[in-house]
């Protein structure tokens, strides 16, 4: 059994959301203080296992005396700050993210755009049918997962899991600048050449489906990926003896992905290759 | 570190390049051949990691050789240093001036930035491919500003091999181009940097005062010129001494946010954590800037004494000169003024007996305006991608490999000699009372003599454009490069003060004063700006990294435009544009609307 150890106690800050008192422990964020009380500020590339990025710029949020807006995921909380969450500055850059985003990349796969699109009255069309796409093909270069870069936002949580914040294989990086920037190994070469040890962590952290299981991806292809079929089974890894957590997805009696609690103390959502994509002999039925 | 390398080998060439910068490598582990010693120790650990922040000089040292970054080259530069390939991949495409496909040894970097249009660039590009002809060996690459805006239209000619060899040409035609590209060790030489400031000789200047007067690569001329008061004076006011003359002077930094440099180098000193570093930013990239060149070329010594008394105030005993990589002749005079000031003891364990310790080292830039932002360049030293990073923490307390550091920018750093030698009440006499000191400003353009004209903070745009002989006909006048903005000829009366240009809803920015007379299409120059930002954002976040494609695109539409069909365009750009600045993550997304949008408002560009 893994024991938290509960360190300090931590000084509690008073600030105020949307000119409600708050009350945060030391080293929250933002984000951390508005979800407990109940605020809803909506995020992409923020990812509850790893160290924010503040990459997409959706979670802005007016902080007084701030000259730009700030992003809620990342910044910490500081006793007297004034925050506000819902102002018309802060619901312009989100509406305007959520545009740029979206007339971009292909968010079909991204949980939850759809509602915030429509509750900021995001307009993506309206830069034409001209404007510049991340124009990539998916990249099948191997049986277990799917790279298409035309869904990725560019968050790099997928870099971060991959390098030292979790499996330290450090096989992919941002590469090229600016529009051109995408993920890539080295020398942009298929994954089967690269460093990468297929552990999947990079796709249990992303979060638009730019990354995807095998499996969900030839049954996406097929019109037969139905989640709301699916039923959710944890269990624990098999394979050796450290223990960890695997949620097994399930559709038509066949796994077909399997994931991990982010808050499991022995995974914090990562896996390795064999108990990522390791479940084949389960269904082997000879 | 547990690293994946592929097969490919590097060439003898690529391999002696890379040796030259780090050494011959000492196990298989670095990638020499194997002995059986290799057997039976791991090498890599934390102090070959340590080493990640030469992965730039060693692209470099790649670059240079050979002219690109083959996949050999960047396995066994990996290998050396303990690199994951991936990450110096990303790294190495994030440079504009490195390649990691096969190119010809020699780029002819033709700027067709702003001041460069306006001078012809389009029609030297045609001239120097014509004359070039098919299969010429030489890659021509159309950039960004090159810094050589007072000699317009300009071209660098970068020949890779050992040495590495570089030409100028500026003002170039296409035969001086072509000329540059096919044989740069017979180019012309580049005139003096003092022709690049038409005050040259005035004894009232206080920063240009010995460019021009004193022999560039002379550390006893220097010495003979006032060089080296100032660090004795600081000697003798000790680190807090120091620190109060500055703040007292009010000086405030010249790279364009105007901070208290007093306040910066208080707050450095009293973080507990150690080591502290001084960074000087010499990644003068704001197309239109190039007042930090004139002054590594014709005074480099001055930088390198007010390194030493910045460090020695902040006690730090380690600076880095970052100096972007398309100025060789400032990067190699820098380079020799550092070397001289070293073998002299003014560098080094014990400077001036004082039992000071202090050294330089300069690191190039690779073609990255990003990186003249403060934290991406801290990122760029390191060896990692230039992205900026979240603020805060800001560099006072998490700065250049995560310790305290204070970074200024050339100008900044040489205005603190006048400071020490004539005492901070006479400094802060001149000047107004919200901006203090002597400011040099970069003129080109519309203008009879353009170059860097130093003047003290207080004289109005219209006296700085009569000093520069200002042609008929003024169209516009871009304060602050392209991250700043456009004033009407009739706003001539504008006070060039950081107040001054504030209250009138400008910026003075890095000093940029570019003049445009009206045979110059704007939506051009317009559309070029966002080209500018579009290529140089560096794609972290989204509100810059799309932001600045739509923009430009919106721009391209409305090029023909006017009135009711543009204005449709004009709302789009007006709301991207707002994301942009209040949501990018850095000043560069936060300010690449500023140009065009003034454009829009005060020119009334597209009416």
């Amino acid at each position: 059994m893994t024991v938290t150890p509960l360190g300090i106690p931590r000084r509690l800050l008073e600030f105020t959301i949307d000119g409600e008192p708050v009350r945060a422990p030391e080293g929250s964020t933002i984000l951390d203080a508005c979800r407990a009380a109940g605020k809803d500020v909506p995020t992409l590339c923020q990812g509850d296992t790893l160290t924010p990025k503040n990459a997409c710029r959706l979670c802005v949020v007016e902080v007084e005396g701030s000259r730009t807006l700030v992003p809620a995921c990342s910044r910490a909380a500081e006793p007297g700050m004034e925050v506000r969450t819902g102002t018309e500055r802060a619901r312009h850059s989100r509406k305007i993210v959520l545009e740029l985003l979206a007339s971009s990349v292909d968010l079909s796969t991204t949980p939850a755009v759809a509602e915030w699109i429509k509750e900021y009255e995001a307009k993506p069309d309206r830069f034409g049918p001209d404007a510049a796409r991340v124009d990539e093909e998916p990249r099948v270069d191997n049986d277990l997962y799917v790279r298409e870069y035309d869904k990725c936002i560019l968050c790099y949580k997928c870099v971060d899991a991959c390098g030292e914040q979790w499996q330290n294989s450090f096989a992919i990086s941002v590469v090229g600048r600016g529009f051109d920037a995408r993920i890539a190994v080295e020398h942009d070469a298929p994954l089967t050449d690269s460093a990468c040890v297929y552990c999947g962590n990079c796709v249990e952290v992303c979060p638009t489906g730019a990354l995807s299981f095998r499996s969900e991806f030839d049954r996406r292809a097929a019109g037969t990926w139905d989640e709301s079929a699916q039923t959710r089974t944890t269990t624990v890894c098999a394979y050796c003896g450290v223990g960890c957590n695997l949620t097994l997805h399930v559709q038509d009696n066949e796994i077909v992905k399997v994931t991990s609690p982010h808050d499991n103390p022995v995974t914090h959502g990562n896996l390795c290759i064999k108990g990522r994509f390791g479940y084949q002999h389960v269904q082997n039925r000879g | 570190m547990d690293l994946h390398f592929g097969d490919s080998k590097p060439t003898d060439e690529e391999r002696a390049a890379v040796d030259a910068l780090l050494g011959p490598p000492r196990s298989s582990w670095e990638g020499a051949d194997r002995s059986d010693a290799d057997l039976r120790w791991a090498r890599g650990g934390r102090e070959a990691r340590g080493r990640r922040d030469l992965l730039l000089p060693g692209l470099h040292a790649v670059n240079d050789r050979v002219g690109w970054i083959s996949e050999g080259a960047l396995d066994y530069l990996c290998r050396r240093l303990t690199v994951p390939p991936a990450e110096a991949y990303g790294v190495a495409t994030f440079y504009a001036m490195f390649s990691v496909r096969p190119r010809p040894a020699t780029v002819l970097h033709v700027c067709t930035d702003l001041a460069c249009t306006v001078a012809g660039a389009q029609d030297l590009c045609a001239g120097i491919e014509a004359g070039l002809g098919p299969g010429s060996g030489v890659h021509v690459e159309r950039g960004p500003c090159l810094g050589l805006c007072e000699r317009a239209p300009a071209a660098l000619a970068v020949r890779a091999g050992d040495p590495v060899r570089t030409a100028v040409a500026a003002p170039a035609t296409a035969g001086g181009a072509v000329l540059a590209a096919r044989a740069p060790d017979s180019a012309p030489q580049e005139p003096p940097a003092a022709e690049a400031v038409p005050q040259a000789g005035d004894a009232g200047l206080l920063l240009l005062r010995r460019v021009g007067v004193v022999d560039p690569s002379s550390l006893d001329d220097y010495r003979a010129h006032g060089g080296y008061a100032a660090l004795r004076e600081a000697f003798a006011l000790g680190p807090a001494g120091v620190i109060r003359e500055v703040t007292d002077s009010g000086l405030a930094g010249r790279g364009g946010a105007a901070f208290p440099t007093g306040r910066k180098w208080r707050a450095t000193a009293a973080q507990p954590d150690r080591p502290h570093f001084l960074v000087c930013n010499a990644d003068e990239s704001e197309p239109g800037t190039f007042k930090d060149r004139v002054l590594m070329e014709g005074d480099p010594y001055a930088l390198v004494e007010a390194m030493t008394i910045a460090a020695y105030a902040i006690g730090a005993h380690r600076g880095y000169l970052y100096v972007r990589g398309e100025y060789p002749r400032a990067i190699s005079r820098m380079q020799y003024a550092v070397d001289q000031a070293r073998a002299r003891g003014l560098l080094g364990d014990d400077i001036l007996g004082q039992g000071y310790a202090f050294d330089i080292e300069i690191r190039r830039g690779a073609g990255a305006y990003i990186c003249g932002e403060e934290t991406a360049l801290f990122n760029s030293i390191e060896g990692y991608r230039g992205e900026p990073r979240a603020k805060p923490p800001f560099p006072v307390e998490k700065g250049l490999f995560g310790r305290p550091t204070v970074e200024n920018n050339v100008e900044t750093l040489v205005n603190v000699l006048p400071i020490l030698t004539m005492g901070a009440p006479a400094y802060a006499a001149i000047g107004t009372a919200g901006s203090t000191g002597p400011k040099l400003f970069c003129v080109s353009g519309a203008v009879e003599r353009p170059g860097v004209y130093e003047l003290p903070f207080g004289a109005t745009l219209g006296e700085l454009l009569q000093l520069a002989g200002v042609r008929d006909r003024l169209r516009a006048v871009l304060l602050g490069g392209a991250a700043g903005g456009f004033v009407r000829p009739d706003e001539l009366d504008v006070p060039l003060t950081f107040e001054g240009t504030r209250e009138a809803g400008t910026t003075l920015g890095s000093g940029v004063v570019m003049a445009f007379d009206d045979t110059v299409p704007l939506p051009r120059l317009l559309l070029r700006i966002a080209e500018f930002f579009r290529d140089e954002s560096c794609g972290q976040c989204v509100p810059c990294r799309v932001g600045t494609v739509r923009q430009e695109e919106a721009l391209h539409r409305i090029a023909e435009r006017t009135g009711a069909a543009a204005a449709e365009d004009i709302a789009l750009l007006r709301e991207v544009g707002r994301a942009m600045r209040d949501a990018s993550i850095c000043g560069l997304g936060q300010t690449a609307w500023n140009a065009v949008e003034s454009a829009i408002d005060r020119l009334g560009a597209y009416e």
